[in-house]
């Protein structure tokens, strides 16, 4: 049977703070824990650990359990929780937090085409500087579920037939203005 | 004693106060440096002045060396200056010849630099030796006393301290707003934690009010102006017209029962609007003084003067006067205590729980008269759609501890929380659910109070509510209001439809507390709470001398804590009653009458308003006891004519002096060819 | 402005984003169509680039706000004027790239840097809009309520406002109980209901990724509109209108008694209000409930009708 202990060593000791400062994000030690986020929160009936629990792991600094739940994923950035926080804490912000440093560490849980989806769209977005729907949805239903594809089909027709999906790859035109190419030429 | 030249002798001592000063000052050297200076005849350095050895040090030097300056290089001022003032006088000499150097605030505390610390040590003792020279014998003013005390609020905290100093023999004006004392109190049913009903345990002091020799009651009057300072206020209070002659009345209701509104149609603020009274009423059954009183607003012959008066007709003692009109009274006391409570906080700004949207939410307050025999029901728990609940849910901390609303614990509504879900049990059997964040139950008998709910199967679910909304996710939901919640003990969400919801508001500065206290002269705090001297060893006492304040208006506090509040404000009071004097600190500017010109330059500027212009004589004249001495209009005299004790010219160009010895002089012209 | 005047000369730059020249293009058709029946200039902020929305957000704040600032930097090439920004994820993506530089010397100096490797202009004040702001502000309720030509036909709507056109920023509308969607609907002759959900998330991208959680998000919108008989419901964002729009038959699969309500753009139903011809708003894009749709739209062959 699988012992549940938690020992100090488990803890990273500043990864809170770390956290805390990054913007948005400097209210989270002033939780207390009420749990408002979690009840206001449209997901958070699908989440593992309720937001209010990832907020008391990252006080604690256990990043690893924070960073491999699904809730960080659910997040639908709907702002609900930043709002009814009686101590003004950006839950949301904090969210994006622990996602960035999910993507950016490889955690992230199976089976879920969330971060996936995140992973294409920046992919597409930073070459081209726009996002192509069409395609996008493509390319992360060929990664996570190809059979999904079939699922979407009606849906597909009925944006075609209105002439809501074009086919085409955006961009823009000023390409070498993007951040990830500016930063190749520039002093950043 | 010769005041300056020839034979004034300097005592100067260098304090190294334990480590705080001696780490980082070489006081030795300090001593020693003071040697050098004209006039000392005595240096010393000693571990604590401020004890028993160290004073007598002072004590013996005086009169062994006859000493008339001494010099104490310490602490602050605020500290020990009062200490070092006591030795002297001790020891034979003008308490006010002695002069504190700050070398721990100013010096050791702030710098780490040794030497460079050392050195400005050495260069203040030196500016506090010249200075010194200059001191002069003084006496401090009295002022006499008024053994008469005004209490503002009638509420418990008011009426305690009202009648604790009647009881000492003082007479006491009680001033109350409403039209009846009693305050927030009177509106409670059962008290925490011993369910003591309210206005059982209140009224009995509410007739001790009415009926104490030394107690002068005016309700339904404010204060509208306080001038003078303490022990010498002087205040007048507006008593706003009843139009019911006061020694007429005897509360025998017939005006009520016969005024031409034949229903109440006027929101009955005693029963927080959740019921109606008519023009003409009596607040409560209990009221003190049992005095009906006529809404000008409300009333048909007031606002039109149209009316067949049938209140007139109905009083057998002729007491209904529609032409009375607003009196001011002036009357003169010696202190002053403001205990002028709270107000709960507006559910309304907290929309998510949809107070005054759903009919069926209601506030703490709201629920004290619903449950309550007296109450707009009658005590019977029925709702505004006319239903009785079989679910109640009680928010906690709604308005309090949340940065958008107000940042503080009120204290009290854990523990109101916990006997309203009592009460409402009691009288309705229904499901009861509790969110709360943290239980706070700190006081006597409140942990065992929180047991004794817990054990009564009613729920307690750690999480605050997010929403409480009427849209129903399925049929076991229609028709309720769904509380959404995270339940953090058992780790769920839940969504908890009850039938009736009730708010734990928190509490918060009356809405008029910043008009209140400006009147008074007192500060505040962010939060908008009257401010005391000190939050730990000073809760009653304010800035301002002789102005006390008691109970919620100081913060948010329960019944027994407001109590001690009031005995300790009233304690205060007598004690300046029964001293009967007040020594005023001789640091007070005067202006020389024969110098001034009567250019008024002075006046405006006094933040003390200290300061008056007399006409007849055409000079400045400044009250010594209104005087804070800051010496602004010293220096903004134009013909010098204004001079101040403790800093006269002299000391303080000697002080300058002593400051800048170690310059070197200014260099010669040279000579040209 | 209140005076109907948008705050510089060249008008508003008009901010896309990727929705509205893909699957929100009607919402563009009708944006477009309504502010020139209001005389109201709109230009397209040229070589505009993907603000990022929330997903860049969740890789790389650094870059998210560089991509979001790259558009603010080009308004102020344009001229300065205010950034009219229809998508309510793009709104607040935009506002919070301006409120975050405020705010975070970090952000600040990371997005000046990068402007000047970039050769653009650094940033200066520039007011990102909504339009169901601009039409309460600038416009006026009054000023709508007089340029009425067409007579609504059609049955109560039901004003859904979405997320993050209310929170966190609470220019566009309050957070609670916001009502200017529905005094603006109300003032053209257009009944609205009351709609407690109007806030509530409708799933946003998660209709793509984890399909049953969106959908449902969705769908109980959809039911408590339905609930309090509305007949239709007015939307402000291109995704909120994809989300309610094309998973209803999905939705019908599990509760039948699910009626068939067209999602429709606020600037679709005051374009028609105002006269504007029905080809020029997009309504035949509408997927679900699409022949009412039509029925409304169009009378006398698409001629306005004088009231």
């Amino acid at each position: 049977m699988k012992r549940h202990i938690k020992y100090q060593v488990d803890a990273q000791a500043d990864w809170g703070a770390m956290v805390g400062e990054q913007p948005g994000c400097e209210r989270l030690f002033s939780c207390i824990q009420c749990g408002t986020c979690s009840g206001t929160c449209p997901v958070s009936i699908y989440m593992d650990l309720s937001p209010r629990r990832i907020m008391a792991l990252v006080r604690e600094g256990f990043r690893d359990d924070a960073l491999a739940s699904k809730t960080i994923w659910l997040c639908a950035s709907c702002y609900s929780c930043s709002v009814a926080c009686p101590q003004k804490i950006s839950v949301t912000d904090v969210m994006y937090a622990l996602k960035r440093e999910a993507l950016s560490k490889g955690i992230l849980p199976k089976d879920l085409a969330i971060p996936v989806l995140a992973q294409e769209f920046c992919s597409m977005v930073s070459k081209t500087g726009r996002n192509s729907e069409f395609w996008l949805v493509l390319r992360v239903a060929l990664r996570t579920n190809p059979f999904a594809l079939f699922t979407m089909l009606p849906v597909a027709w009925n944006l075609m037939r209105t002439g809501r999906l074009p086919l085409g790859r955006e961009a823009i035109v000023r390409k070498w203005e993007l951040p990830a190419r500016a930063a190749a030429k520039g002093v950043r | 004693m010769s005041e300056s030249n020839g034979s004034v002798r300097i005592g100067v001592y260098v304090c190294h106060c334990g480590f705080n000063i001696a780490s980082v000052i070489d006081v030795e050297a300090a001593a020693r440096s003071a040697l050098a200076l004209p006039g000392v005849v005595v240096a010393r350095e000693y571990k604590y002045m401020c004890s028993e050895p160290g004073q007598t040090l002072i004590e013996q030097d005086i009169r062994e060396h006859k000493l008339n300056r001494i010099v104490v290089a310490a602490c602050s001022p605020l500290l020990h200056e009062e200490t070092f003032r006591g030795a002297a006088e001790r020891a034979g000499i003008n308490r006010f010849y002695v002069q504190m150097v700050n070398v721990r605030e100013h010096g050791a505390w702030v710098h780490e630099d040794r030497e460079a610390a050392t050195i400005k040590a050495i260069d203040l003792i030196r500016a506090a030796v010249h200075r010194v020279r200059f001191h002069k014998s003084l006496t401090p003013k009295r002022v006499p006393i008024n053994p008469q005390v005004m209490v503002v609020g009638a509420g418990i905290a008011g009426i305690h301290a009202a009648i604790t100093i009647a009881n000492s023999g003082k007479k006491v004006f009680l001033v109350e707003r409403e039209p009846t004392i009693g305050g927030n109190m009177a509106r409670y049913d059962k008290t925490f934690p011993t369910l003591d009903c309210a206005a059982c345990i209140l009224t009995p002091k509410m007739n001790a009010v009415r009926s104490h020799p030394n107690i002068t009651l005016w309700t339904y009057s404010e204060v509208a102006e306080v001038e003078g300072y303490v022990g010498n206020y002087k205040v007048k209070v507006r008593r706003k017209p009843r139009y019911i002659k006061e020694d007429l009345c005897v509360g025998c209701l017939h005006c009520v029962d016969a005024c031409v509104f034949k229903d109440p149609k006027f929101p009955d603020t005693f029963n927080m609007g959740m019921d109606k009274r008519k023009p003409i009423y009596l607040p409560f059954a209990q009221a003190t003084p049992k005095v009906v009183v006529i809404d000008p607003e409300a009333c048909i012959q007031l606002k039109t003067g149209k009316c067949k008066q049938a209140c007139a007709a109905a009083c057998e003692r002729g007491g209904v006067s529609f032409d009375m009109t607003e009196t001011i009274e002036e009357i003169e006391v010696g202190s002053i205590i403001v205990a002028t409570g709270f107000q709960p906080f507006d559910a309304a700004k907290a929309p998510e729980y949809g107070y005054g949207i759903y009919p069926n939410v209601y506030t703490s307050m709201e629920i004290e008269r619903l449950v309550n025999a007296s109450g707009p029901t009658g005590g019977e728990v029925v709702m505004r759609d006319g239903t009785r609940p079989k679910s109640i849910g009680v928010i906690y901390c709604v308005g309090s501890r949340d940065e958008r609303h107000n940042r503080w614990c009120s204290r009290v509504c854990c523990m109101t929380a916990l006997k309203l879900s009592h009460l409402l049990k009691e009288h309705t059997q229904a499901e009861i659910y509790n969110f709360y964040i943290d239980m706070r139950a700190a006081g006597k008998g409140y942990e065992e109070f929180y047991q004794r709910i817990l054990n009564e199967r009613v729920h307690f679910i750690r999480g605050k509510v997010a929403e409480v909304c009427d849209w129903a996710l399925d049929k076991s939901e229609e028709g309720k209001l769904v509380m959404r919640v995270e339940d953090t003990l058992t780790g769920f969400v839940r969504r908890v439809p009850v039938d009736m919801v009730v708010l734990a508001v928190g509490l918060e500065p009356r809405s008029d507390a910043q008009e209140v206290r400006r009147i008074m002269n007192m500060s505040c705090s962010t939060e908008g709470f009257f401010l005391e001297k000190h939050p730990k060893l000073a809760p009653a006492p304010t800035y301002t001398d002789g102005v006390f304040i008691a109970g919620c208006c100081q913060g948010p506090k329960d019944i027994p804590d407001t109590v001690m509040q009031a005995g300790y404000a009233a304690a205060e009071a007598m004690a300046l009653a029964d001293i009967g004097h007040f020594e005023i600190e001789p640091n007070t500017a005067e202006v020389i009458a024969e110098d001034c010109s009567g250019c008024k330059s002075c006046v405006g500027l006094c933040p003390y308003h200290a300061i008056t212009f007399n006409e007849v004589k055409h000079k400045a004249e400044i009250n010594p006891v209104l005087c804070k001495g800051c010496g602004v209009c010293v220096s903004s005299c134009p013909s010098g004519s204004i001079r101040q004790d403790l800093f006269e010219d002299e000391e303080i160009y000697g002080e300058i002096e002593g400051l800048l010895a170690t310059l070197p002089a200014a260099p010669q012209p040279v000579a040209t060819a | 402005m209140a005076n109907g005047e948008p705050s510089t000369a060249t008008g508003y730059l008009y901010y896309p984003g990727c929705s509205l020249k893909g699957t929100g293009i009607a919402y563009e058709e009708s944006l477009l169509t309504l502010f020139r029946l209001l005389e109201l200039p709109v230009t397209e902020l040229t070589d505009w680039n993907c603000c990022g929305a929330t997903t860049y957000m969740s890789s790389d704040e650094r870059d998210a706000q560089l991509l979001a600032a790259r558009n603010l930097s080009l308004a102020r090439q344009a001229g300065g004027a205010d950034v009219l920004a229809p998508c309510n994820a793009c709104y607040l993506t935009l506002r919070k790239c301006v409120d975050f530089c405020k705010k975070y010397k970090s952000v600040a100096d990371d997005v000046h840097s990068y402007l000047e490797d970039a050769h653009l202009p650094t940033l200066q004040d520039v007011a990102i809009r909504h339009p169901l702001e601009v039409l309460y502000t600038d416009v006026g309720v009054e000023r709508l309520r007089a340029g009425v030509v067409r007579k609504w036909p059609g049955g109560p709507v039901a004003c859904y406002y979405g997320c993050q056109a209310v929170r966190p920023y609470t220019e566009v509308d309050r957070e609670s109980n916001p009502m200017r969607m529905d005094e603006i609907l109300n003032a053209v002759g257009v009944p609205t209901v009351p709609y407690a959900l109007k806030t509530k998330c409708c799933g946003a991208s998660h209709t793509g990724t984890i399909r049953d959680v969106g959908v449902r998000l969705s769908y109980i919108l959809l039911r408590e509109a339905a609930r309090q008989q509305a007949k239709a419901v007015a939307v402000i964002c291109p995704l909120c209108q994809f989300n309610l729009d094309l998973y209803q038959a999905e939705m019908r699969r599990s509760d039948p008694s699910l009626p068939e309500l067209p999602i429709i753009y606020l600037t679709q139903i005051l374009g028609w209000a105002l006269g504007g011809d029905p080809k020029d708003l997009g309504v035949q894009r509408c997927v679900s409930g699409a022949n009412t749709v039509r029925q409304w739209f169009t009378s006398e062959k698409g001629a306005p009708v004088h009231v």
